[in-house]
């Protein structure tokens, strides 16, 4: 870990502002992501801006009948909220399925979003990676390289990384809006869809947050109802990441939503696939994983989103 | 103390102590967090800087230019030490790949310099400052399979009995497949740690986490030419070792080469990515196994090949190692080879050999079976054999493996299995059962002990470790047992060099050997203190000794007494197979849809002579059971081919099982005894909870779904196109 200089500012406009002022600040939160990846020396921040006790951990309710998330707020508290599992389980069974209690006890809202891949070739450092170290090329796409966990879709010949989160994957299903504060001062609102972007040629842009830009919030619209699962298939069945998840929202009629976490650079979500869904797991992953380019390693995992989500329509 | 014939009757015929549950004696230490482990002897070495380690980045190469001069001038730094510094140090027992010193890189992570400054945190970041320019040696061929092609069928046979083809060419039912088994990692969870104090570059105490103390000395004294008398060696507790710490590591080469640069004493612990690549891991397998059976299920024949690989001159794994012997047949062809391969080391992982080879030839016997539409524990059973088939003169010492079969499946309900497979579900799960057979052989080292009465206690020293096992725990028993006194008055000092050499902890060896060992030194301590008091039949019992007109307690002695002895195994044991058995039963779930697999219930029933301590014995079954689940579902070192080392070097790609993979798990012992294998009638049972099981498992996938998988681990990615259809 470098050596780094620390900072508690008053406010979130002053953390913002701060942030974009000091080259290579970082936000802390939860610190479970951050602190790994500064030991490793993939973050190297030369400065941290600690986000905790700027009052942003309260959940409340909004006017048009939804919630509005306090980008502090743990995972576990998010996730054992009443009104969210009444409302929202989709997010309780999410967040649930994600790490352990004690980290779930420490990670934030905002910090699960901007959680970092987990590919391995970006978590060692005498690897090359554009992802960690933009030009130095592909860890994952050479030449017999392991690549069994990585995305087969929305990827590109720069990188083919997966977005890990469990709980994002449940907040693109809910249609949840991410609010931040500029540097500036301004607020802004940024749909989840438009959150992550895909990596293309510059795989180091992972958001559409704009350098110091500070999440103060989450918020989901009114309550969607209908059955919500979110099934994640891993190997073993506790404190791994998502080979493929499923997240499933589905309304009496037939009708509903789909996400996928596991395969994409971010949840994987489309407005054409969710109308299949009357039509069954086939007909919506035919659509949802058009133009897949999986690794000879990871092609299975088409096979098993389609097998995921049959489960899951069978069983709702 | 020379074991020279089998053991009829003796002191532990009714024993009092030994073969009772005893909690371990160490546990209360740990589980407060009040145990010294290796890293934090602050007790010992307050003063004790922090080292970190740089491994190589290449897979292997040379290395041409090394520059630490940001390093030595950051902040907190007292020492850097580079390998290009340095001549190529000695190896130590066992060692293959060196442990530092010299340009060249023989694997990924080979340590290349080490830090030592103020803090960790100084000292971490300043490895990172060191350059380094590689020449990247030519790309290696690190196919398994190929090498497999290339080498089958030539070589002498390891195992050669009667005309194997001809038994295939007859035989009314063969089959023949192929086998892998992915190279696996121990991922103990204390990482390999030393904290050294070689401050004046002359006596060297050593604070380590080592399985062997006395090999451990000796690889110290050789490595760094220095003698023996001027090391000391302590490893009272170890957090798990399963193999990857019975030879001399890195760690503390570098504390040492640290310690002396930096003249202070200095702490080391391999980070966990280090662990992965830099020390000794588990060699991937490739086996085609043969089976040839009469109608009747008796095997014909046994042809059993493999490939595993290792750096030059180094070992591999053995995955034939049961097959000359633990089952019957008339004929048998058995060879391994091992492939030179630039890839981290391999060496001994728990139950080498066996615990990969059972993983393939216990799928085979189970395929047997089906073509023989036999029971697979009827047809364990009918190929059992009581004496070494390639040498029938020599009989097994003790064998109950038909025992374990039926206990278990009486106690399992084998017999309600549904034996179609592919038909019993519970909702989106299919359900089925498995059946394996366990073998390990059961190996005994000569092992040493002092023995010391004082004022009443009884203290016992040896190097003997306890690496999670339970030795503190059952040598205290044995000793308690032999002297007729309260375990509560025996105090254990372990692991230090300073005591007398052991058998150390490794192969299932330990416990019988170490047992041994104390007993021998126990008795010895018994005629000693008979003579000092001139009683011809002494006995000891309820902490007096007596016989003549004497009768005293031990605590009237005044005077320490003292005495040193070791077990010696006499030529005897050739005569005699020595091996512990088992049988493993499962229920697997796999969901019909996903394919993930998850075990539901578990059992092992044991047969490995007296069990010294049912607590920690079970302990060690179910430890093993746990392995074994790893290695059926999950476990897998993920090669870069390109690249030459193993990408998933931590502990959240690397995956071990959880709890939540971990169902109900039952171990029944049998009470059994054998007279030839110790003089407590007692084997090593370390092992063999292991061994078996991942194939119990693979048979149960099958039972479940009717689909044979060959290639562990058992992941879905491998069968998931054979699942019904949706
Ligand atoms: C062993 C382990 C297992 C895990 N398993 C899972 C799993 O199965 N599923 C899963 O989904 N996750 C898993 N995680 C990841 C975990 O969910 C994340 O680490 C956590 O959610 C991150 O939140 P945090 O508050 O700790 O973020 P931090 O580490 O504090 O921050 C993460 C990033 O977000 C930035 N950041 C934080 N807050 C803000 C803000 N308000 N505005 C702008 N930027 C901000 C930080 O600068 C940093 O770059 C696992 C983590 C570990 C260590
Ligand atoms: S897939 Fe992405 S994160 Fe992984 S090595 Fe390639 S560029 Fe880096």
């Amino acid at each position: 870990m470098r050596a780094f200089s620390y900072e508690k500012p008053a406010d979130p406009a002053a953390a913002a502002a701060r942030a974009a002022e000091v080259e290579g600040a970082k936000f802390l939160a939860g610190g479970t992501n951050l602190l790994d990846l500064m030991k490793l020396e993939i973050e190297t921040p030369v400065h941290v801006i600690d986000v905790n006790g700027l009052g942003l951990d309260e959940i409340t309710e909004t006017e048009e009948g939804g919630l509005r998330i306090g980008t502090l707020v743990t995972n576990t508290a998010l996730s054992a909220d009443s009104r969210i599992r009444r409302d929202y389980p989709l997010l309780t069974r999410a967040i649930a399925a994600g790490a352990t209690g004690q980290l779930r006890n420490k990670a934030t809202t905002g910090g699960n979003l901007l959680q970092r891949t987990r590919c391995p070739y970006f978590y060692d450092t005498n690897m090359p990676c554009n992802k960690r170290k933009p030009g130095s090329g592909c860890g994952a796409l050479t030449e017999g390289a392991f690549s069994r966990q990585l995305g087969v879709i929305g990827t590109s010949d720069a990188c083919i990384a997966t977005h890990p989160s469990d709980m994002a994957v449940a907040m693109r299903a809910l249609d949840a809006v991410v609010e931040t504060v500029t540097p500036a001062g301004m607020t802004r609102e940024i749909p989840i869809e438009e959150f992550h972007l895909l990596p293309g040629d510059t795989p180091e842009q992972e958001t559409a947050l704009m350098p110091g830009e500070l999440i103060t919030h989450v918020r989901l619209p009114a309550p969607v109802g209908g059955t919500q699962e979110y099934h994640k298939v891993r190997d073993r069945a506790s404190y791994a990441f998502a080979l493929v998840s499923v997240a499933l929202v589905r309304q009496s009629d037939g009708s509903g939503r789909v996400a996928l976490g596991g395969v994409a650079p971010k949840p994987w979500r489309s407005d054409a696939a969710d109308k299949e869904l009357p039509n069954g797991a086939s007909a919506v992953m035919s659509v949802l994983l058009d133009g897949a380019r999986p690794t000879e390693e990871n092609a299975f995992k088409i096979t098993l989103a389609e097998r995921t989500l049959a489960a899951m329509l069978k069983e709702a | 103390m020379k074991f020279t014939q089998p053991v009829d009757s003796n002191l532990f015929d009714d024993a009092k102590v030994v073969g009772k549950p005893m909690q371990r004696i160490d546990g209360p230490l740990k589980v407060t967090g009040t145990a010294p482990y290796a890293y934090e002897r602050n007790d010992a070495a307050p003063d004790a800087l922090y080292g970190y380690p740089l491994g190589a980045a290449i897979g292997h190469g040379r290395i041409t230019r090394m520059d630490a001069e940001a390093a030595r001038s950051a902040p907190g730094v007292r020492a850097v030490v580079t390998t290009l510094e340095i001549d190529p140090l000695e190896k130590g027992i066992n060692n293959v790949a060196r442990l530092f010193g010299g340009a060249e890189v023989q694997h990924y992570h080979q340590a290349i310099a080490v830090v030592v400054a103020d803090t960790f945190e100084q000292a971490r970041a300043a490895s990172a400052l060191i350059e380094v320019d590689y020449e990247e040696g030519t790309p290696a061929d690190l196919d398994l399979d190929a090498a497999f092609e290339r080498m089958q069928g030539t070589g002498e046979p390891d195992t050669l009995v009667g005309d194997v083809e001809a038994a295939f060419r007859d035989a009314p039912h063969v089959i023949d497949q192929m086998y892998h088994t992915p190279a696996e990692s121990h991922t103990m969870m204390e990482p390999h740690a030393s904290t050294v104090d070689w401050s004046d570059g002359e006596d060297m105490t050593v604070w380590t986490s080592n399985q062997m103390i006395n090999v451990n000395l000796k690889s110290i004294a050789a490595t760094f030419g220095i003698d023996r008398e001027r090391i000391r060696v302590e490893s009272p507790y170890v957090g798990g070792g399963f193999g990857s710490k019975l030879w001399l590591r890195a760690d503390a080469v570098l504390a040492a080469l640290g310690s002396r640069a930096a003249g202070v004493p200095v702490k080391l612990a391999l980070p966990r990515p280090m662990v992965m690549n830099n020390t000794t891991h588990r060699s991937a397998t490739v086996q085609r196994i043969r089976l040839a059976a009469r109608a009747d299920g008796h095997l014909t024949g046994i042809w059993h090949e493999a490939a595993a690989y290792c750096l030059p001159g180094g070992r591999g794994e053995n995955p034939t190692a049961q097959t000359p012997i633990f089952y019957a047949g008339d004929t048998r062809r058995v060879k391994n080879h091992v492939v030179d391969m630039p890839l981290p080391e391999t060496a001994d992982m728990r139950a080498p050999g066996e615990a990969s080879g059972l993983m393939a030839l216990e799928i085979a016997m189970d395929e047997m079976a089906e073509a023989l539409d036999m029971d697979p524990v009827q047809f364990r059973i009918i190929n059992d054999t009581q004496v070494d088939p390639a040498n029938p003169d020599i009989p097994f010492s003790d064998r109950h493996f038909v025992e374990c079969l039926e206990r278990g499946a009486e106690a399992f309900g084998w017999s309600k299995r549904n034996t179609t497979p592919g038909e019993q579900r519970d909702g989106d799960w299919l359900i089925g059962h498995g059946v394996a057979g366990a073998y390990r052989g059961a190996l005994v080292l000569p092992s040493g002990a002092r023995a010391i009465l004082d004022g009443g206690k009884l203290i016992i020293e040896t190097d003997m470790t306890d690496i999670g096992t339970g030795s503190y725990t059952i040598l205290a028993q044995t000793a308690a047992e032999t002297m007729g006194m309260d375990v509560a008055d025996v105090e254990m000092r372990l692991a230090n060099s300073a005591f007398p050499a052991s058998s150390g902890s490794g192969g299932q060896f330990g416990a019988p050997s170490s047992a041994s060992g104390v007993y021998a030194a126990c008795m010895a301590l018994r005629d000693k203190i008979a003579g000092n008091l001139g009683i011809e039949d002494a006995s000891f019992n309820g902490g007096r000794v007596t016989g003549g007109d004497t009768d005293m307690a031990l605590s009237e002695i005044n005077e320490e007494v003292s005495t040193e002895d070791a077990i010696q195994w006499g030529d005897f044991q050739k005569d005699y197979a020595m091996g512990t058995f088992g049988a493993h039963f499962v229920e697997v779930g796999v969901h019909a849809y996903t394919g993930e697999t998850r075990v539901r219930r578990m059992l092992a029933v044991c047969d490995a002579g007296r069990i010294i301590n049912p607590i920690t014995a079970r302990s060690q079954v179910i430890g093993g059971m746990v392995m074994g689940v790893g290695a059926a579902l999950s476990e897998d070192m993920a090669l870069d081919r390109g690249r030459g080392f193993f990408a998933n070097h931590d502990m959240a790609n690397y995956e071990v099982a959880v709890h939540a993979d971990i169902p109900e798990q039952e171990v029944i012992f049998l009470d059994t005894l054998d007279g030839v294998a110790t003089p407590l009638k007692a084997k090593g049972v370390g092992e063999l909870g292991l061994c078996g099981v991942a194939a119990a498992i693979a048979n149960g996938l099958y039972n479940a779904t009717g689909i044979r998988v060959r290639d562990y681990p058992l992941t879905m990615d491998k069968f998931i196109d054979r699942l019904p259809a949706i």
